[in-house]
Order: structure tokens, then sequence, then C-alpha cells
């Protein structure tokens, strides 16, 4: 909420003409939710200090939202915007110092390209995963020496340990204008929540503040992605409303780096080709993919011929949503919308839909179920929709040693209830085929490791003809 | 004047050429809604009454129609020509699916007439010859009727026939829903004499031997006070005595103290008795060695008698069904060949098991009727209820029980079996496995996803229905199926509360006052104000021990009881800690004596559990920590910044100092707010538990009980074990008492600048109505600083207290009372043992009202 801009360079006081605010004067700017203040706490030869001081009205901010609906999460009434930087100091620097990020300066044009040396001072940022590593990887490659004050979350909670909050100092020499876009860009990047912005012009405007930057900075792929975040967002839910409490899944290492997470996409891959596999060679016609979620799968399915019958289920209305945009499923030519469906449900209840199917897909599904849920899920899947197969799949807890960046005795994701070994998962899958008549064989994905096996583990249930 | 009589479900077939007059007919004899016709038909897919191409078309929205007035039991005129067999088929068909019973009314008119008054219509100028034609093939018709199904034809032959028949509708055989009972319901007595005369002199009925008469075979009964008994079949076969047991059970139907309904054993003898060929087996030669001393007189009553057995009963208004071996909800109170046989041998699956014997489907597990079904049939070790229905086979005859259910009562009274009399090719366990749960508790493993997904209007008994919507039910699929603990445990969810309406002082948002007010506003005088805890709301469902929850809730494994959230999520993530909470609280009640005065072996309990962060670790620590924090860094930054500008002088930096310094200074209030509410916890005896209803014990809800009660009740368990369980402060206030209403401000406002988060006042009775309708069940009223942590640390600066004001809470309000019904609903379908389904109907409902859009500070 706070930013200020110290140079020393000579005469300090040339920074209130580049910054075209007059330094004996308190102004101020309106913006969309509240009101920004310019002033500089010190003026003299040696030393200038501009302050922008944001006024974000808290109030303001939850009525103008809760009758358009825009992105952010307010349904917490009470949050942080007010004493952030976040992207209301990005449009306040953009309002406040437009022409000096323009690189104008119609009095002394001179000023514009000279280089000084800045100390940038802001209260506070958030940097809710990388912490201060992200704050350093962003900033030092563009020339900054940063420094960062970490702020404890409660004084009286010691357990409750820091907070995500930082008061970030930095320092460097460069043109005015070069510091302004970095901040503009920069300071978004590090807040979580959404950007009050988002919209389809933001693509350009990060374009146009990054030129001479962007293209070179290590970080561009992900400053680009956070930048951009939540565009295309789907719009608040009833769903949404009952979830807030209910903290929607997150996967755990979201601030690792990307080259795991891109690692696990391949795993997951890898999985669902090993599903298509068996259920191709099952012969089957007809498959029910039970928890689709976004529809990778049912994407992959509608592509064989040999499925003629497809249902997408899962207990997300958003993740079937996201399903039917990514299988453009209302503007599907009329044969292909034949052969596929969507429904909600939920597999610990008992669901007449799902019954009469030649095979069944239950990919990486029973491990987001409570263990004393399974019994249900036993029941509705193996003892009323009974499908002549079942490719089912789960994480091999074995093999978690492998991923650096998991803590001991976490889980790869923060909704698993449990994830199993191989023999707790095969001793489960067992039982489940001697009690209803199934027979089950059971196969690794991905690169197996001798002791610890592979990444991902599967059973392919298969129903007994001679018995009910 | 000729009498037409007709069932009052059937589905009538008008038969006559075009202009014999039906449409007046049918006009003048039924109502307009009973009628469905083809030129209507043909006029409402084509714009043309004529227009034969659209026949097809409206023959299809005619037989559409047809079938939901079928389906909904309501008698239905097709008013078309119906000359031709196909067509008669088709109704023929729509009749026997719905179960009901096909009537044919011919109109058979000269045809000179017809032309007639053809000719009178613009729109039939179609020639005599096809008059002709049609004529023909109704003369045709007439003879093959019978043939096709029809079950009562009338043929009017002439106009003035047609103008003098009346319509007399006929209630069916087995309706007798004007009987209301009591009844002592017996089934499957295979010949047992002994042990029926036993178990009807247990019942307190009194048989004398008489001298047999045509119409007396031998006894005279005389039943307890306006009781009547039931005999749901099979008299007969396998047993010593089938002779005497059938001239018992023949003199007390024909003496109006029986009814009787036949059983396959029944039919199959009066098969035999008929002269039809029937292998003498399964206990059939036995009852035919037995007859073979009784008179012709006496067999040829016994055959008329079987004879006359109808399907099966509805009494009672529809509460009570009977059949042999059950009936399907569609079936009941219904006429069809399908409906005689499924209540004489119920439903097979078209296997055979390795005893030989026919693989029964067990219809009761899909049964969703509302009413009761009691029949025999499959004899099993126990009668047990199983979706409102029972089977009181305890196969007397293969050394079991003779069983009688008693209805309304729903007692069960057995004698054993003097011996075995026969040995069943089928062995049946008469052991049962004590650890085993009950069929309703097997079958409520698993809930059927249809019972809760989709616009869902469920009856309550505080506020007649409740309806749910589509988008909130998906909602709460979801919620619930990843979410909540095991549905068995969920016998209720608490409703939202309303805040009370908002403040006209200026200061405050919230304030006493309102809510006295609002009481008042509603006729109730006598209300309880309770101190409200701030920590999180636990609902306790707790046994005695184990096996008292394996019993009562069919779960197994779980422990001795639950504490979950008002979502229905486990409250404890540390499965050590809740099963110590579990314990001690369990001792609590064990050491008040709960169990005894109750007589209960389990409790559900309404609750607070502190401390806020026990629950609410995450949203302290990401939502009202993380905004103290970064707040609180941010704002010293801006102050010190500022102070330092003051000495340039600087026109306005000063005010904005203050600004600023009184925003630090509200962030400090905040930040105190919460904290009241957070201690660590490293065991149970960090816990506090606050208890303010004892919801349900075994058999009652106890919403009957005023406020008062709770407290008091709950005081007394709080007092074994003070450390752990918290006695609510409460007052009893008279809401037109000034005195008292000031001493309850006074005392509020201490409570809440001491840190206390408010005070819950509800009516003085648990459930109250006022002058409209139902109360608000309570109604909160939060204190100026709690409110803080709610709309947020600068909310008491005039310029956002201005806005905020502008609140409604009627929405809110609604709400409330729709989930207040449905919470208290759940509670009284678990307390009378319906199925889980119809619990959990209502606690999903509660769920899914959560998902309306409502602003979530109040």
């Amino acid at each position: 909420m706070l930013l200020k801009i110290t140079t020393t360079h000579q005469p300090a006081s040339d920074l209130s003409f580049l910054l075209h605010k007059h330094p004996g004067k308190l102004q101020s700017v309106a913006l969309s939710n509240g009101v920004a203040h310019i002033f500089y706490p010190e003026v003299s030869d040696e030393k200038c200090t501009a302050a922008l001081l944001l006024d974000i009205d808290p109030v303001g901010l939850v009525r103008r939202a809760g009758n358009s609906g825009p992105d952010f999460a307010l349904a917490h009434y009470v949050n942080d915007r007010p004493y952030v930087a976040s992207s209301f100091l990005s449009t306040a620097i953009a309002k406040a110092f437009s022409t000096a990020m323009n690189g104008k300066c119609n009095n002394r044009p001179e000023l514009v390209g000279i280089v000084m040396p800045f100390e940038v001072h802001i209260a506070v940022v958030p940097s809710p995963s990388g912490g201060a590593m992200l704050i350093r990887k962003l900033f030092e490659p563009l020339g900054y020496t940063v420094t960062l004050k970490q702020h404890t979350l409660d004084s009286k909670f010691e357990v409750w340990r820091d907070s995500k909050y930082f008061t970030l100092t930095l320092a460097g020499s460069m043109r005015l204008k070069e510091l302004l876009t970095h901040l503009y860009v920069l300071i978004p990047v590090l807040d979580n929540e959404k950007h009050y912005w988002v919209s389809e012009h933001e693509v350009e405007k990060l374009l146009e503040k990054g030129e001479g930057w962007l293209k070179d900075h290590p970080e561009k792929e992900q400053i680009t992605r956070r930048y951009l975040k939540g565009i295309g967002a789907l719009t608040r839910s009833a769903l949404g409303v009952l979830l807030e409490e209910d903290t929607p899944a997150k996967a755990t290492d979201e601030n690792i780096a990307d080259e795991a997470t891109m690692q696990r996409e391949t795993l997951h891959y890898k999985r669902l080709r090993e599903v298509m596999q068996e259920l191709i060679r099952s012969g089957a016609h007809s498959v029910v993919d039970l928890g689709c979620g976004d529809g990778k799968l049912l994407k992959m399915l509608l592509k064989e011929k040999q499925f003629e019958n497809i249902l997408g289920v899962d207990v997300s209305y958003r993740e079937l949503e996201k399903a039917m945009d990514r299988l453009d499923y209302h503007t599907l030519p009329p044969r292909q919308k034949e052969r596929i469906k969507l429904t909600q449900g939920a597999l610990t209840y008992r669901d007449d839909r799902l019954k009469g199917f030649d095979a069944a897909a239950i990919v990486e599904v029973i491990e987001h179920l409570d263990t004393d849920r399974l019994e249900a899920f036993e029941r509705s899947v193996f003892e009323f929709a009974k499908p002549g197969v079942v490719v089912l799949t789960t994480p091999n807890q074995e093999y978690n040693k492998f991923f650096e960046t998991m803590g001991k005795d976490t889980m790869r994701h923060t909704d698993h209830r449990f994830e199993w070994t191989r023999i707790e998962f095969e001793t489960w899958a067992n039982g489940v085929a001697d009690r209803n008549f199934y027979r089950v064989t059971f196969k690794a994905i991905g690169e197996e490791d001798e002791q610890a096996g592979a990444p991902s583990q599967m059973a392919v249930f298969t129903k007994n003809n001679d018995k009910q | 004047m000729k009498n037409i009589a007709i069932p009052e479900l059937s589905l009538v077939a008008l038969i006559g050429i075009s202009g014999s007059g039906k449409s007046t007919f049918a006009r003048k004899n039924f109502r307009e809604t009973e009628i469905l016709s083809s030129d209507r038909c043909r006029a409402i897919v084509s714009d043309d009454e004529n227009n034969q191409a659209a026949t097809n078309d409206a023959f299809e929205v005619l037989h559409y129609i047809a079938a939901k007035r079928l389906k909904n039991g309501l008698l239905t005129v097709i008013d078309a020509t119906n000359i031709q067999s196909g067509s008669r088929a088709s109704l023929i068909r729509l009749a026997k699916e719905y179960h009901t019973i096909p009537v044919a009314i011919v109109l058979d008119v000269p045809e000179e007439v017809c032309v007639e008054r053809n000719r009178n219509r613009a729109d039939r100028n179609f020639g005599s010859h096809v008059i002709a034609q049609q004529r023909s093939q109704l003369r045709r018709s007439i003879k093959k009727l019978k043939e096709e199904g029809f079950r009562h034809i009338y043929i009017l032959r002439s106009a003035e026939e047609i103008d003098n028949a009346a319509i007399a509708r006929e209630k069916l055989y087995n309706d007798k829903k004007h009987i209301a009972g009591p009844f002592d319901i017996i089934s499957d007595i295979h010949g047992c004499f002994l042990e029926l005369t036993e178990l009807l002199d247990k019942l307190g009925y009194t048989i004398q031997a008489t001298i047999p008469t045509r119409t007396n075979f031998g006894f005279d009964v005389t039943p307890p006070e306006g009781r009547t008994a039931i005999f749901l079949g099979d008299l007969v076969d396998r047993g010593p005595d089938s002779p005497a047991v059938l001239r018992l059970v023949m003199s007390m139907v024909n003496a109006g103290v029986a009814y009787c309904v036949p059983g396959n054993h029944d039919m199959k003898l009066h098969k035999h008795l008929s002269g039809k060929s029937v292998v003498l087996k399964h206990g059939l030669e036995m009852t035919v060695e037995q007859l073979k001393n009784e008179t012709p007189e006496f067999i040829s009553d016994v055959k008329e008698f079987l004879n006359a057995l109808v399907s099966h009963y509805v009494f009672d208004s529809g509460k009570l069904v009977v059949a042999h071996a059950g009936l399907r909800e569609e079936m009941q109170g219904r006429g069809s060949g399908a409906v005689r046989s499924f209540a004489m041998y119920g439903e097979t699956t078209g296997e055979i098991d390795e005893f030989g014997l026919p693989v029964r489907y067990n219809w009761a597990s899909e049964y969703r009727g509302k009413a009761m079904v009691v029949y025999g049939h499959t004899p099993v070790p126990e009668p047990q209820w199983l979706n409102h229905t029972i089977d009181i086979d305890t196969g007397c005859v293969f050394g079991g029980k003779l069983t009688a259910l008693c209805y309304p009562e729903e007692d069960i009274v057995s004698v054993a079996a003097k011996e075995v009399y026969y040995i069943p090719s089928r062995p049946i366990d008469f052991e049962l496995e004590v650890s085993k749960l009950n069929l309703q508790q097997q079958h409520d493993d698993i809930l059927d996803i249809k019972d809760v997904t989709g616009k869902r209007i469920i009856s309550t008994r505080l506020r007649n229905t409740v309806t749910v919507n589509e988008e909130n039910a998906i909602a709460a699929l979801e919620v619930m199926s990843r979410f909540a603990v095991n549905p068995k445990w969920l016998i209720y969810l608490p409703p939202t509360m309303s805040p009370s309406e908002t403040s006209l002082l200026e200061d405050y948002l919230e304030h006493p006052l309102e809510s006295f007010d609002y009481f008042r506003r509603q006729g109730i005088s006598k209300v309880v104000c309770e101190q409200k805890h701030m920590g999180s709301r636990a609902i306790v469902v707790i046994g005695k021990d184990a096996i008292a929850i394996r019993n009562r809730f069919g779960i197994k494994h779980e422990g001795i009881g639950i504490c979950y959230t008002r979502t229905g999520r486990n409250f404890f993530n540390d499965a050590v800690l809740e099963r110590h909470f579990l314990e001690r609280l369990n001792d609590a009640l064990s050491k008040s004596n709960f169990w005894e005065e109750f007589n209960t072996d389990w409790v559900c309990l309404d609750a607070e559990l502190m401390p806020w962060s026990v629950k609410a670790q995450a949203l302290l620590k990401d939502q009202y920590a993380a905004v103290g924090s970064s707040a609180s860094a941010a704002l010293a930054d801006v102050v010190e910044t500022l102070s330092h500008t003051t000495q340039r002088h600087v026109e306005g930096i000063d005010e904005l100092l203050n600004k600023y310094r009184s925003k630090q200074g509200l962030i400090e209030q905040y930040i105190h707010a919460y904290q009241e509410y957070c201690w660590p916890v490293s065991s149970v005896n960090d816990l506090k538990l606050a208890p303010f209803h004892i919801l349900a014990t075994e058999g009652a809800v106890h919403v009957d009980k005023d406020h008062a009660w709770h407290m008091s009740t709950i005081q007394s368990i709080c007092h074994a074990d003070p450390d752990f369980l918290l006695a609510t402060p409460y007052q009893i206030v008279d809401v037109n008492d000034e005195l008292a209403i000031q001493s309850v401000i006074d005392s509020w406002l201490t409570l809440t600048q001491n840190g206390g988060e408010g005070i819950v006042i509800k009516p003085y009775d648990f459930i109250s109505n006022g002058k409209k309708g139902l109360v608000q069940p309570a109604v909160k009223c939060r204190g100026k600083e709690y409110l803080r942590i709610i709309y947020g640390p600068e909310y008491t600066l005039p310029e956002n207290m201005v806005r905020l004001k502008k609140r409604g809470v009627s929405a809110k309000r609604s709400l409330a009372l729709r989930e207040f019904a449905l919470g208290i609903e759940a509670l009284e379908r678990f307390v009378k043992k319906e199925p889980l389904r119809k619990v959990h109907e209502c606690v999903f409902g509660v769920l899914a009202l959560e998902s309306e859009d409502i602003d979530p500070r109040l």
C-alpha cells in the first residue's frame, strides 16, 4: 500500500521533474476502488524520496465486486487487499506516474535517459508460495539488490510462524521508466490473488510494459503465466459460495518449479495412455469414465472409433464444465455428440445411470475418498454399476521418496486422503475382486524403481461370467 | 335406465362409429379431465381435428397422457372410434401396464342416425360408404371384445339406451381404505393349528368350539375390543392340520372378525379341488390326505372360500397394504393378472438356486411407497423392517415360530413352533448372527443418487414443504460426497442463524433492542438469552458404547460416536484427539446418569466447541492473522513515513497521518478480537465443549421441551466435568419488561467489551409459532468488537458504517426457517426409524440450501 522511491542522483530533486509531481504538495488521484496519494517525505539535493500511498476502500471493494461478480475471491469480506502491494498498486503507478512510465518529461527531456541510483521501498508485498526466493528470482536478474524483511503472522501465537508478507527494498541504478515498468509488471506477479484487471487487453499491456527487459528475463515464463492468471476464469457459482470454507483442492507443490509440473503432466498422460490401451484391449464399446475431471481421458476416448458410447461422470460441476470446454461439447458434430454424455455423479451413491457399461475407467479417484467411504464406493461400482472391466489407478506411495520437493509424511495432493503402497493397494483390490466376482491383474505405470516400484499403479478388474 | 357399473380405476374405451355420439356420451357421464379425445389430440398436434395425416402423432399424445393418468391412479376415458382391434389392443396393453381394468362401452347406434348426424356437421362430409364400412367393422369387433381382454363390456344399442345410461363407479374389492384397524396380522400358518390358536390366545382372542354350520365351520372367535385379524395366506400344506386351520380362518372371515388374502399354496389347493391337474408335492399331498375325511360340503365351501379371496387389501386410508408375498407400490390398490400373481408369488430373478428353487428378487429393497406393506411367503429368522415393509413369515412349519404384527402399534408377538413339521429345501438360519446389521441398516449402507439430485420438494412437519433447487443440490452433492462423514452419522444439520435487524443506534450494527423487537412483533413474550460462545458449531452424536452405535446407527468400526461440523465434515482431523474427546464426553454422560435418566444408549447434542482455532486454524492463519500481519506491518511503515513528512509542512499530511494512526488503532483492536478466540490445543484438556441443545435420544426428539429445560439439563451434565464441559450462562426474559431488557443490554455490553462474541435470543419454547407462522428458532446479536472480524477492521468508521447498515435479514431468516424445519424433520425421521434415505434427504437439503447466495457476514 506504500511505495517509496528514493534517489541520490545529484541533484536528487530532479526526481520530482521526472515524476511530474510537485514536491511541495500532497496530490491525490482517484482510483476505481480508492485514492492514491503522492507526496515527498524528503526533498533535498542529496536525497529525494517520493511516496505513493494507496488508500483502498475495503467496503467499496466488496460492494462493487458483489454486483459485477469479478474474479476476486471476495466472499472474503475481510482481506489483505487494502494493505498489500497488488495489481492496485500497478494501476496507481500507471495513473500517478503515467508520463514517467511512458518515458516523457516535457520540461526536462534530457532527464529521461539518465541512469540514476534508486532505492525502492514497498510495504508490503505478499509472496505466497515462493517466499523470499521468488522475490529474488524476479528482481535480481534486473540488477537490483534485494533486501527483505519477513513479518510474523501473529506475535501472540508464535507457532503460527512467519507470514507470507515482506517489506521489500530494492536498490539499483537504472532509468526511472525502467524501474516503474518493472514494478508495474512484477508486483502483481508476486500476488497470488486474482488480479482485478485480467482482460484480454492485459496481454498487450504486458508486452508493452515488458518491452526491452521481459524477453531476456530468465523467469519470463513464470512472469507471464502469473501476470495473466485468471483470464477465462469461471464465474462464481453457488458452489463457489459453499466451497469457500472448504478450501478447494490445491496441489501442495504449487511452489515447485515448472519442471516438476511438467513431469507430473507427463506422468498423467502416460497413465492415461496406459488406461486407454487397457480399455481398447478389453474390446469394450461402451465406457464410463468415473471421476472424469476436466475430460483429458474423454477426449482420448472420443478419438477411438471402438468406443460408441462414452459417459463422463464427475462430482464437481466445475470440472464437468471444463471437460465440456475441452471437448467443445456444444459444437461437436451431431454424430460425435451422440457418442458422449457428461453427467454429475458421486461414487459413494448407487446410480442406475452407470449400469450396463462394458468398461469403466477410474483414474486417480479412490485416493480422494475417505477410507471409510471405500465400502460405499466398492458397492456402487462393483455391486450396482457392474461394468465388464474396471481399469483403476492410484498413486504408489512407495515412490514418493523420489519427489524431492515433497515433505515427509505429506501426500501428492492436499485432497488425497491416503496413498497406498503396492501391497496395500493389491490387498484392497484382491478383496474387491473376491467379494464381487471379478478377476484382477496389476500393472505399474511410469518408470519403475527396483525397490519402490513405479510412480503410479493400476488394477484391471474383469468380471467373471461364470458366476452372477 | 341402464346401469353401467365400472371399477373406480379403469381405462374406459368408448367404441362406436363416427356420429354415434361418443363425445356427447362422454361429456355427459365423465369429468372433462377424464376424457381423452382423438379428435382433440389431432387438433393439438395439427390445429385440425379432422386431419387424418396427424393420426399417428395424435395417438402418441393420447397414449402418453393416458399413461400418465393411469400411473397416477385416475380413471381415463378414450373417446375414439376404437373399431379396429389394433387400436383396442394398444389400450389393453396400456391398461395392463398400469394394472388397471379395461372396460368397453359400445355405442351401437343405427347407421342412418350416424349418417344424419354427420351430414349436419360441415367438417364431417365424408360419404355414407365410410359409415357403412365402420359399421361392419364395429359388428365384427363386438364379438371379439371379451377375448381381447376387456373385463367389463357394455353395449348400448339405441340412442335412447345411450341417453338413459348411468355410470356407477364401484370400488375395487381390494379397497378397504375406510377400515383403519387395529389389526393383528398373521402369515404362513401352513396347517400349524396349535400354534395358531396359541398365538390368537396370546393376542387376546377367545376361541370357542361350536357346532359347525354352513356359515360357521366350528369356531366362535371373539377378538379383543375393536381388533380384527388378517391372515396373509398359505393357510395350508406341510403342517399337521390344514383342515382345522381352514375351519378356524373361514369361521373368522365369515363372522367378520378376520380378513384373508390368498397364498400360493392356497391357490394350488384350489386348483386341485377344482379338478385341475396339479402335482401333489411341496406339502400339498399332506393337505389332500388330511382333507380326505372331510365332507363334500366342506370341501365345496373351502373351494368357494379360496375362490373368493382377493389378491391383496389396502386399509386405513392407504396406509397399510397386506399381501401374501408383498406388493410393489405401483400395484397397490390395482387389479390385473400381474398384481394377483405378484401378490401371491412375489418377484423372482428367473434364476434357479443350488436347491432348485427360484431365486427371489427382494422387491422390498427398492420399495419407496408411503404405505406400510406387511407380507410373508419367504421364511426369515426374525421379522425386520426394510423401507417400511416387513416380512412376518418366521417359518413356523419349519420349526421357527408363528408371528403376528399388531397394527398400528407395530408390536411383534410370536409363539414358538412345537416341532419341526417339515424340512425346508433351502435351510433357514434361525440363529441370527448377533453382530450383523439389520436388513434396513445393510440396505442403508449405500444410498441412491436419485434420492438427492434434481429439484426436490421435501415435506416437513414444521413447515409443510421445503423446496431444494437443482443447482443447490448439485453444489451439495459435491460437498456431501467429497467431505462429509458417513451419511449414517448425519441425522441432523443445524440451521443458519440470522442476526437481529440492523441497529438504529448510530454506533452499532447489531444491538439487542432489535432482537427483542422482533420477538415482540411476533407476539412472543418469553425469550431465553444465552451467551454465544465463539468457537465452532459442533454436532455430537455419541453412543454409550460402540455396540449401541452399531445397533442403532448401523455403523461398524467407527468408534463410539462422532463430532461433525455444520456442513457435515468430521470436526477432528486428528483421530486420537477425536477419540479422547468422545471418551471424555462419554464419561461425563455416564457419570451424570444420562443414559439411565433418558433411557437411551445414544444422544445427539448441538454444541459449540472451543477454541475457534482448533477447527478454523487454516482460516485464521490464511485470512484473519494474515490481514492483521500485513496491515500492522504496512500501517507502521505508512505512519512512520507520514510522521517523517510532517517536518516538511506539506498541507494535508497531518490529516493523512491522523487517518492512518486511527487505522493503526483499529487494526490492533481487530487483532485483539480474533486473538480472544484462539489458544493452542495439544490435548483434549485444551478443548471446551458448550452443549446447548439435547436434540435427540432413543425414541425422542426433544424439541417439545423449552430452552430452560435444555439449559438446566445440560448444566447437570456439565457438573460431571466442569473443566471440559461449559454450562452456558442464560437469562429468561419477558420482552415487555423494560428493566429486564436493560439488564440484558448491560450484560451484553460488558460481555462484548470483554471479548465475548455476543448473545443468542431464542423463544422460550423450542418450536414457537407467532403471528406469521413459525418464529426464528434463534436470533443472534453480536458484539461490536467481534463484528470487526466479520466486517473488517475499519467497519466502525462512520463512512463505512453508513454503507454497511444497508443490509437486510429477510433472506437469511427465510433460509433459517427452512433449514430449521429440515433439520428437525431429519431428527424426527431418524427417531421414527425411517430408512436412511428419508433422513438423508433432509440433511442433504440443509446442505443444499446453505449454498444459496446469501451474504455470509450475516
